[in-house]
């Protein structure tokens, strides 16, 4: 089951009807697809709740957790599984920023974009993440090595502009100190 | 025993009470020693777990049965993560800042083995308490 | 009496010894016996200033005195250690020197903060409710059980004035007594612990280090309300405070002091953890409940207000963390005690999070009144590398700046709204010269833009708008039309915005505009620049700059100056870091 979703782009909605060059995702919506033992473990913890419809934000973490991310599949099948429409799965899914739809890379580059951190050049660091990854924010790098990441602040004040690859904390980190921090975790693989 | 009247919690806290005096005025009825280690967000962001197992380690290495490690919140001092206290019966509470594995050692070798103070980490407490 | 007063500390490193500090030891040593043990001298390794030794350092008053002879012992015992007063003719003298010797008037300054929310916090081991109970835990919750009804606990908090702690300051009392008198076959009170403010982290740290007191302080508002369930709403991005509070519950369970018949009182109690999942509208009451029910964290118009229709329909009372901490000190130390702190119409203490440009970075609980001035140069400890304060932000996104004339201000709920800001969660953010009021707009607004919730069109276009005028201002693009319309603009959502995200969203950028028009102005006019240029005259060539710029904009031969290709330039600023020649011309 493919299904494909057009995004809405300046080109696509330019170019009209024309969908011959629209450009658009495949989206897999096949739940057979998903890991059998890590459903597993979903159905177990939904069956154990009482109100199961109002803990759609704790299922969903719980997927999360379990699949690193939230594919469009899963959230149908959650839908089905509690009986919500998968629109208003996907509703919730989309309004949280905590929910991603993507998948993750091996390490996950986050960086703090709280105030104090902002005030301290982050926005700045970003800039050199953004190019020394040649990625997007919240994307992941084409080698499936790093997934960039902002983050609301993570409460080390202290240690302002501050990034995180995956638990270990970079405090007081420089612009030139960027390209040193991924060289370390690129050479580990 | 679950707690159903004042008495019986006013009992868990006089069976505690020795902790308030010694973390609030240095006095206590015993010897016993206490390092406490900011164990917020914040001071494990800047290092406590490793702080804590160094001071462990030093307190193990050096067959000190008297002191208790305990892993507390943080007192507010982000600018000197991470931050540990000493409770010495008898002594001032003495509070360091920027506490890394070697102050770590440090502070069981020279403070407590010793009772030489480290000047430089030293932070003074700014606040006082309800 | 084993409690020493101070410590006093001297210097025994090589050099100290060899100007006879033993015997200023011995001096001391002598002196102070017949003072009950009140102080403890102590050898210390080198303060490293060994030309002026011997030292000898009193702690905590953080006072050095230098060259110290034994002859001088009694002067120093006798003058600071027992009246107070600083032995002047001692006290180390050097202006160019950095090292403050004498930091600060210990007495006024211990005065400074004063703690009640934050009262336990780094003092008890927050995973062992033995400790709790040692420092009076359970206790106000024991008295309001046994010992008061629901319109008692009402009273006494509505008496002492305690306003939330979480943005809007309203009187928790009263917000008790709707909850209290609204009909209702079940009651909800829910902790709001959505920390949205990205630079505030007192709801978080409160959490970590003393998760029992707002538990308790949840049991006794769910008695005063008519509650038997206890909802806390947490972000999911605290994985620390969650774990701790989960302990916490789990302990109290354990002991009786949540569940059936608490304090053989007939009153049950229990408590469920709820989680966010990143939204900052989500502290806005009605959107908070919406989310607790697995919704988007839409929120909705009021009335109908939670205390008469909230979760699931309920009555329903929603408090925050730090709220919540101040509840049990006013039930055990009385509603007098509490309205004796504070302000006029602000009782209390208030915890900050001071952060950015600030030497002493960290949470500060200070009495509501303290002033801005007090707080940042005194507490905080003044501004980084001695650079120039510029502005303070308080109130987070919701909030506006704050500058120099207006630092005097004692802070409470009325006057910060007054100056253009509001006190909010308690976000304080310290900004320097270098920082680009414009900048900072831009930055909260893509915050709020980010996190609008899309429900009503003010908020989800209207700050888009803003966002891409701005973008076009900083990008050299705007011109100076774009400032009215940014000012049209932010006070129409302000007026018509559904809910207080929405409503507040605009004030960074109109509060800067009023107090920065001349940046934004530089802006509109094009006279900024955005990269970084090279002072002709000042270069000498080095090329430091030229080995620290990570995209190689920069050019030059060795001993010729330097040119910065300006298209290309990220404006990080290193090379103006590198730069010892003071070469770098900023932007």
């Amino acid at each position: 089951m493919y299904y494909t979703v057009l995004e809405l782009t300046q080109e696509n909605v330019e170019g009209g009807r024309n969908l011959k060059n629209a450009k658009g995702k495949f989206v897999d919506l096949d739940t057979k697809k998903l890991d059998r033992e890590k459903i597993d473990e979903l159905d177990e913890y939904i069956d154990s709740l009482e109100d199961q419809k109002g803990s759609l934000i704790h299922i969903l973490h719980k997927g999360q957790s379990l699949f690193g991310y939230l594919p469009e599949n899963l959230q149908i099948y959650i839908s089905r599984k509690i009986d919500i429409p998968a629109a208003k799965v996907n509703g919730v899914v989309s309004f949280y920023s905590f929910f991603t739809q993507e998948p993750r890379g091996k390490h996950t580059i986050s960086i703090c974009m709280g105030t104090a951190c902002f005030v301290n050049g982050s926005d700045k660091i970003f800039n050199e993440l953004k190019r020394e990854l040649n990625v997007e924010n919240n994307k992941m790098t084409e080698d499936g090595l790093f997934t960039l990441k902002d983050i609301r602040c993570v409460g080390a004040c202290g240690l302002a502009p501050v990034v995180m690859v995956d638990d270990q904390v970079y405090g007081h980190v420089k612009v030139s100190d960027v390209s040193e921090i991924i060289k370390k975790y690129r050479e580990e693989d | 025993m679950p707690i159903k009247s004042l008495d019986d919690l006013k009992k868990i806290r006089e069976k505690n009470s020795r902790i308030v005096a010694l973390r609030e005025r240095g006095e206590s009825s015993d010897e016993r020693i206490e390092i406490l280690v900011g164990m917020a967000t914040c001071g494990i962001a800047a290092g406590a777990r490793d702080t804590m197992i160094s001071l462990k380690k030093a307190v193990d290495d050096m067959k000190l049965e008297n002191i208790s490690v305990i892993p507390v919140g943080c007192i507010g001092y982000c600018h000197s993560e991470p931050t540990v206290q000493v409770n010495i019966p008898g002594d001032a509470p003495i509070i360091y800042g920027n506490v890394d594995e070697i102050i770590a050692e440090k502070i069981i070798y020279m403070h407590i083995l010793n009772k030489e103070l480290i000047d430089d980490h030293l932070l003074n407490k700014i606040f006082t308490k309800a | 009496m084993s409690n020493y007063k101070a410590h006093i500390m001297i210097c025994s490193g090589t050099s100290c010894k060899a100007s006879e500090s033993e015997n200023i030891l011995e001096a001391f040593r002598e002196e102070i016996e017949g003072h009950d043990g009140k102080f403890k001298v102590l050898k210390t390794g080198c303060f490293g200033f060994c030309a002026q030794g011997p030292i000898v350092k009193i702690y905590p008053d953080n006072v050095y005195y230098v060259k110290v002879k034994p002859e001088d012992v009694k002067e120093i015992v006798e003058k600071h250690l027992i009246k107070g007063e600083k032995v002047e003719r001692l006290l180390y003298e050097d202006p160019k020197d950095r090292v403050k010797l004498v930091v600060h008037d210990e007495m006024e300054f211990y005065q400074k903060q004063y703690r009640i929310a934050l009262r336990n916090c780094g003092f008890i081991n927050p995973e062992n409710i033995e400790e709790y109970i040692a420092f009076s835990g359970y206790e106000a919750l024991g008295k309001v059980l046994t010992e008061m009804t629901p319109q008692d606990v009402v009273k006494i908090v509505k008496d002492s004035g305690l306003r939330g702690r979480g943005g809007g300051g309203f009187l928790t009392g009263l917000k008790w007594e709707l909850a209290m008198k609204s009909p209702g076959t079940e009651k909800y009170i829910i902790c709001n612990a959505d920390e949205g403010d990205p630079g505030a982290f007192m709801d978080r740290s409160i959490l970590e280090g003393d998760p029992h007191s707002v538990l308790e302080a949840m049991a006794i508002g769910g008695y005063a309300i008519g509650a038997n369930k206890g909802i806390f709403y947490i972000r999911a991005e605290y994985p620390l405070a969650i774990e701790r509070l989960k302990i916490a519950i789990r302990q109290a369970e354990n002991e009786g002091l949540l569940g059936k018949n608490i304090f053989n009182s007939g009153f049950d109690f229990t408590i469920e953890i709820k989680l966010g999942a990143g939204a900052f509208v989500c502290g806005e009451e009605t959107a908070l409940i919406h989310s607790m029910e697995g919704l988007r964290g839409e929120p909705t118009k009021k009335p109908p207000f939670p205390s008469e229709s909230g979760y699931k329909g309920m009555p329903t009372s929603v408090n925050n963390v730090e709220t919540y901490a101040n509840i049990c000190p006013i039930i055990l130390k009385g509603s007098k005690w509490f309205s004796s702190i504070g302000a006029e119409n602000s009782k209390g203490t208030k915890v900050f999070a001071l952060a950015g440009k600030v030497n002493n970075v960290g949470l500060v609980e200070v009495p509501m009144g303290t002033t801005l001035r007090e707080i940042i140069f005194e507490i905080g400890g003044g501004i980084t590398d001695g650079k120039k304060f510029k502005a303070v932000q308080t109130g987070g996104p919701s909030g506006g700046v704050i500058t120099e004339a207006d630092l005097d201000t004692p802070i409470d709920y009325e006057s910060l709204k007054a100056i253009g800001s509001m006190m909010g969660s308690g976000g304080m953010i310290v900004m320097d010269e270098d920082n680009d009021m414009v900048e900072i707009a831009k930055f909260y607004l893509d915050f709020t833009q980010d996190e609008s919730c899309g429900k009503c069109t003010p908020c989800r276009i209207g700050t888009k708008r803003m966002y891409e005028i701005l973008e076009r201002l900083t990008n050299l693009e705007g011109d100076m039309d774009d400032l009215q319309k940014l000012k049209d603009l932010g006070n129409m959502i302000k007026d018509t915005a559904l809910c207080g995200l929405g409503q507040t969203a605009p004030n960074p950028v109109l509060s800067t505009m009023r107090y920065f028009p001349q940046e934004y102005e530089a802006y509109a006019k094009r006279e900024k620049t955005k990269s970084y240029r090279i002072d002709a005259e000042k270069c000498i060539g080095c090329t430091a700059c030229i080995r620290v710029c990570p995209v190689n904009c920069i050019t030059g031969k060795v001993k010729e100056a330097h040119i910065i290709d300006e298209s290309a330039c990220i404006a990080c600023g290193a090379c103006f870091t590198a730069c010892k020649f003071g070469a770098i011309i900023k932007p």
